[in-house]
């Protein structure tokens, strides 16, 4: 099963690459979806052989909230907002993805030092969880509106939930708490970011939040 | 008997290329419900136009003249230099790569030049394009040539799809191949001016890249343009058809077959794609071409890391 | 080692000649005529040189009454090449300027203005025969200044002025920092070649002071300012010396000085390659948004001397990491180019000179047609344009080829973290070369092919003989380099050997370093054999129309252009037009002014649009403290900037930084 974990390491990369270089909303939504489905069968590909009956349940649990739930909160939340269906990025998208290789690249030469003390399944696990995380700081920065944000949100955690999964493998308590946490603070976030702020200003665009600042 | 072969491989390529473009044209027929041209209908242009006689603009010098000469010579020398999988090409040397890759630029400066020479401003502005688009698929096209390379440890196109063979769509190495097939990909249908990026069968002026590049050309030399652009076209679907197919037999001739069957199977694909896609806005192609040059790059650190 | 001195000799005796002739005829007749004879004498000397082995190198020693130094001249490799390089290109410009130059004669005082170039000759000869660093100084003040004064030969063309005088003040710049690395390196006492060395730990200043003064004579960005303004300037066949070879002397200097440090440190081949991959694609970006047909080719030798030294850089990286087959490679391809580049620079140069002289402008928008009307001068710029684009079967293909295989190769064996400096190499390579076609097929088919946008355009003719002459050499070059390229990199063997020796890699018949050269050995024939057979297929495609066409109809006509019956000269496609998207999709790499008055109303009248590319270091050079104190200023305003997305950013940024330092280093 190890080579279809650097297959599916490949494919959260694209998926990322993906999110930098898309200007639609709906896609975001879509492949944070499609990202935390790939997630899901991280922990069973490596324990493929050892497979127990919580690890499938923290697997599906972790997919059903993470890339059917809160996708779906977070379509509707677009839906009820109105507003464009484009991301509304500062940087331009070609140059997001460049810094997004660039990020990469970064990940890689962190995760060299990273690699001995990990558990060297997958080589690429753990640049692809930095990469992740960096990604999703780079959309919390890069976007304009509120509900870009929360996506950059659940993103960073998609990495860090990588980068548990490839550290605390025997521990599969810790990534059940972890996931529980997750889901908990990615609910509570969301709720407070886009309602809250929606409900204050009749809009949920952060850009316009800057007017505050004199 | 590999010599053999690699030159049957030129001469089925010299003699099969326009049938791609029926192949292209046949597929998108099906996708529209329609019967479509004839198979062959590209070979019948080309005749025709060979039969003619020719209109210059008294604008014009030797080097519109030359355009068409110089280009279809610098694509059958490229095919030389070209592998279909594990069939290896007539010529193979170490960094016979680059050698194919700026070929195929001289190609394209003739080209670019012969369409400068008409003082035309629809002519100025396709060629301005064509060498934008081809500029920024270069890197895309490079840095595959880098992973692959580097993953095979050869410097010869014949190394890099050929004896050593890339593994199957499993692991790092189908990860690899697929990221650079997908990046070449977007390379063929910016270099041959498909869909999405250019569209062979648009009649504004305004909208064209590559047919507006050679509106002026006519007869013997609009034949020659358009044999050169067929194999051209052969040219990119048999390196990619190289990188994807896992046929890798012993027997020299079975490879042949497999290869030639990769091509077609890209044509199709090709027609695929431009019957299901639409083509893209000008300022959008930029941002396709470096996200192949992304996912190319990507290939370079899986294999290099 | 007599005819180089007698060579000397004839060139700053005949220029003093030309100066006491004056402002007569005969001045301009002598001065070139010496300038010939010098540059012919130097070059059967310096090709004995490197065609003779060890046996044929000379050193030549003569006190001298200042202090510390001593006339002390010497011949090597690496010498002779570089000697080779200056005379070749020193003579063929010579006869081109004495034609260029004829219709001033009795209006100007050529006699100074051959003095110049005869002292300008002299001093680059010198320079790389130097061995003695006094000398060497002495020797390279002079080439600046010459060059100075032959960059204000034209000083009441406006902004000649201010041009000569920003490439004085670069250049002192630059030679300050060489002096210093020369007080540095002779700290033991003496300042004669032989004995500088470098103290310890003292290496890498060494490098970055070469670097910056060498690097400014060069061109490098972002220490180029000075020559998009100097080389343009100047009388042509002098902008082709100056361009061709006189920045060649600053590699020259570069190479020497890393052959006196010995084996270099890893991080000077990063250095080399980052500097020349911006050198590169800024080169060829700046060029690309010029108008002015001169500054166009000055960039594009800031491009050139980046590909050099990508090349050198490659070199120095396999030199310090022991990788013998990539430094080898790195080092040849570095050299050819600078031969390649001399030959194709100087012929487009010369080409350059030739339409302005003809069409009164050197400005593109303005040009056209021109192909028709000056054909020698159309073909042999057509092909020095193809060579400089790097296109096969000529000259420029085969040294970007070697740079190429060199890094191909490491990136092949995955040889360690150096393979990512490969990478680089390759992908600004390639950047470049795409971004060269774009540019020169911009510059010549804008200049030569079309109709004539003007009416001086439409006047023009074709050069005399002796301008036209060489330039066809120089073409004949290009080609025959291509051609007979495995020939041109068995000459090139004993430079590039003698450079990878001095840098500690060992170069013995049977050590690994052969096994780049063997590769070169193995690859360049198929090359010639490939670009053989490519022009047999083009000549079997040109037969194969002209026996379609035989007894067909072919008639002249209009450009169809769509249907449109009455095209007028204005409506073709400009410079400006034509490189426009392409500076677009690089605007951020690259600023333009544009001032837009687009049509209005149902019947516009008038409508223009102007384009201006400006070169960043220089507005930055200009107003340094002015632009800092805004920075700053903004940077203040900005850290209270109220949006949560930048407070993240600083966030991330520290944590980034963090992470790097705990986990990186």
């Amino acid at each position: 099963m190890e080579p279809w974990l650097d297959v599916i390491a490949v494919l959260l990369i694209l998926a990322n690459l993906r999110l930098l270089g898309t200007s639609r909303l709906s896609v975001c939504i879509q492949t944070v979806a499609a990202q935390a489905l790939l997630l899901g069968a991280v922990p069973l590909l490596m324990h493929a052989d050892e497979l127990s009956a919580r690890l499938i349940a923290i697997a599906a649990v972790y997919t059903v909230i993470k890339a059917i739930v809160l996708p779906w909160l977070l379509r509707r939340a677009a839906r009820e907002l109105g507003g464009t269906r484009e991301v509304e990025p500062f940087i331009g998208l070609t140059l997001s993805l460049l810094v997004g290789m660039g990020l990469f690249g970064v990940s890689l030469f962190l995760a060299g030092p990273l690699k001995r003390a990990g558990q060297g399944h997958s080589g690429l696990l753990i640049p692809v969880a930095l990469f992740t995380i960096m990604v999703g700081l780079l959309v919390i920065i890069s976007r304009k509106k509120a509900i870009t944000q929360v996506v950059g949100y659940l993103v960073m955690e998609n990495g860090i939930y990588v980068f548990g999964v490839a550290f605390a493998v025997q521990e599969p308590l810790l990534v059940e708490m972890g996931v529980l946490l997750d889901v908990l603070a990615a609910v509570f976030v969301m709720g407070l970011t886009i309602y809250h702020i929606s409900r204050e200003f009749d809009h949920i665009d952060t850009d316009r939040l800057s007017t505050l600042k004199d | 008997m590999a010599t053999a072969v690699s030159i049957l491989h030129v001469v089925l390529a010299l003699v099969l290329a326009p049938l791609l473009l029926g192949v292209i044209n046949r597929v998108k027929a099906k996708f529209a419900g329609r019967r479509g041209q004839p198979l062959l209908q590209a070979y019948y242009d080309i005749a025709k136009l060979l039969r003619k006689g020719a209109v210059y603009s008294r604008t014009t010098t030797w080097v519109f003249r030359l355009g068409p000469i110089v280009s279809l010579a610098a694509v059958v020398a490229s095919l030389l230099l070209l592998p279909l999988g594990a069939v290896v090409a007539v010529v193979a040397f170490p960094g016979d790569l680059l050698l194919w890759v700026y070929l195929l630029g001289l190609m394209r400066f003739v080209t670019v030049l012969a369409a400068l020479d008409t003082g035309s401003a629809f002519e100025g502005m396709g060629a301005s394009r064509e060498v934008q688009f081809s500029l920024l698929a270069e890197p895309a096209l490079l840095l595959g040539l880098v992973a692959l390379a580097a993953w095979s440890g050869g410097l010869s196109l014949s190394q890099l799809t050929g004896t050593h063979s890339t593994g199957w769509l499993t692991g790092t190495a189908g990860a690899i191949t697929l990221l650079v097939s997908a990046s070449w990909l977007a390379v063929l249908l910016t270099e041959n001016a498909r869909i999405p990026v250019d569209d062979p069968n648009t009649h504004l002026e305004l909208t064209m890249i590559h047919e507006v590049m050679v509106l002026d050309h006519g007869g013997v030399d609009l034949g020659l343009i358009q044999y050169a652009a067929a194999v051209k076209l052969w040219v990119f679907a048999a390196l990619l058809a190289g990188v994807l197919l896992p046929v890798r037999t012993a027997w020299p001739l079975v490879n042949l077959a497999g290869g030639v069957a990769g091509v077609l199977a890209v044509a199709m694909g090709v027609g695929v794609i431009e019957s299901t896609m639409a083509r893209l806005r000008l300022l959008r192609v930029p941002q396709m071409l470096v996200a192949a040059a992304v996912l190319a790059a990507l290939a370079v650190v899986l294999v290099l890391r | 080692m007599s005819l180089y001195v007698a060579g000397l000799i004839v060139l700053l005796v005949g220029g003093a000649a030309a100066l006491v002739a004056g402002r007569r005829p005969l001045a301009n007749t002598l001065g070139a005529l010496t300038a010939v004879a010098g540059g012919l004498l130097t070059l059967v000397s310096s090709a004995a040189t490197l065609a003779g082995g060890a046996g044929a190198q000379w050193d030549l020693m003569r006190p001298w009454a200042m202090p510390g130094g001593s006339l002390h001249l010497g011949m090597d490799e690496l010498s002779a090449f570089f000697a080779i390089c200056i005379s070749l290109i020193s003579v063929l410009a010579a006869i081109y300027g004495r034609t260029y130059l004829a219709d001033q004669q009795g209006r100007r005082h050529l006699g100074a203005s051959w003095l110049f170039y005869n002292v300008l000759l002299a001093s680059m000869l010198g320079v790389v025969a130097s061995r003695n660093a006094l000398l060497f100084l002495v020797a390279w003040e002079l080439m600046s200044l010459s060059s100075f004064l032959l960059v204000m030969f034209d000083d009441k063309q406006p902004g000649v002025v201010s041009a000569g005088w920003t490439y004085l003040v670069a250049a002192h710049l630059g030679t300050a920092f060489l002096l210093v690395l020369f007080l540095l390196l002779g700290s033991s006492g003496s300042l004669e070649f032989s004995d500088l060395a470098a103290g310890p730990n003292l290496a890498g200043v060494c490098f970055v002071l070469a670097l910056i003064g060498f690097g400014t004579k060069a061109g490098l960005v972002p220490l180029h300012v000075w020559l998009p303004e100097a080389h343009p300037a100047a009388p042509s066949h002098v902008s082709a010396v100056m361009s061709g070879v006189m920045i060649k002397t600053g590699i020259y200097g570069l190479l020497r000085i890393l052959m006196l440090l010995g084996t270099p440190a890893i991080w000077w081949g990063y250095v080399l390659i980052g500097l020349g991959a911006i050198s590169g694609v800024l080169g060829v970006l700046f060029a690309l948004a010029q108008h002015d047909l001169k500054r166009l080719l000055a960039y594009h030798s800031v491009e050139n001397i980046g590909i050099i030294v990508l090349g050198l850089g490659l070199g120095v990286l396999g030199a310090a990491t022991n990788q013998p087959a990539m430094a080898v490679l790195g080092f040849a391809g570095g050299l050819l180019h600078v031969f390649n580049h001399a030959i194709f620079k100087s012929l487009l140069f010369l080409g350059a000179g030739s339409v302005a002289h003809a069409a009164g402008t050197r400005d593109l928008e303005s040009l056209g047609g021109l192909l028709k009307r000056m054909p020698t001068t159309g073909a042999t710029f057509l092909i020095g344009s193809a060579a400089i684009a790097g296109l096969p079967p000529l000259n420029g293909f085969v040294s970007e080829l070697l740079i190429y295989l060199g890094a191909f190769g490491s990136a092949a064996a995955r040889a360690g973290v150096t393979v990512y400096g490969a990478v680089a190499v390759i992908l600004a390579l390639g950047l470049i070369g795409g971004l060269a076609l774009a540019c020169f097929a911009k510059a010549f088919g804008i200049v030569f092919l079309g109709e004539p946008r003007t009416a001086a355009a439409a006047g023009a003719h074709e050069s005399p003989a002796a301008m036209r002459w060489p330039m066809v050499v120089l073409a004949g070059l290009c080609i025959a380099i291509g051609l007979g390229c495995p020939l041109v990199a068995e000459a090139l063997r004993p430079t590039v050997y003698a450079v990878a020796g001095a840098l500690g890699l060992s170069v013995e018949s049977d050590s690994p370093a052969n096994e780049g050269m063997a590769l070169v050995r193995r690859v360049l024939p198929y090359i010639s054999l490939v670009a053989g057979a490519l022009l047999v297929m083009i000549g079997g495609a040109g037969l194969l129309r002209w026996r379609l066409l035989r007894g067909r109809a072919v008639e002249p006509g209009l450009t169809w252009d769509c249907g449109y019956a009455a095209p007028t000269p204005r409506m073709q496609y400009t410079a400006s037009s034509f490189a426009d998207p392409i500076l677009k999709v690089f605007r951020r790499l690259i600023r333009q002014q544009r001032q837009v008055h687009p049509p209005e109303g149902l019947l516009p009248a008038e409508a223009s649009l102007h384009t201006h590319a400006q070169d960043p270091f220089t507005e930055g050079g200009y107003r340094p403290a002015f632009l800092a104190v805004m920075w700053l200023s903004g940077q203040v305003r900005r850290l209270q900037g109220g949006r949560n997305q930048v407070y993240v950013l600083y966030i991330a940024l520290a944590l980034l930084v963090l992470l790097v330092w705990k986990l990186g280093l």
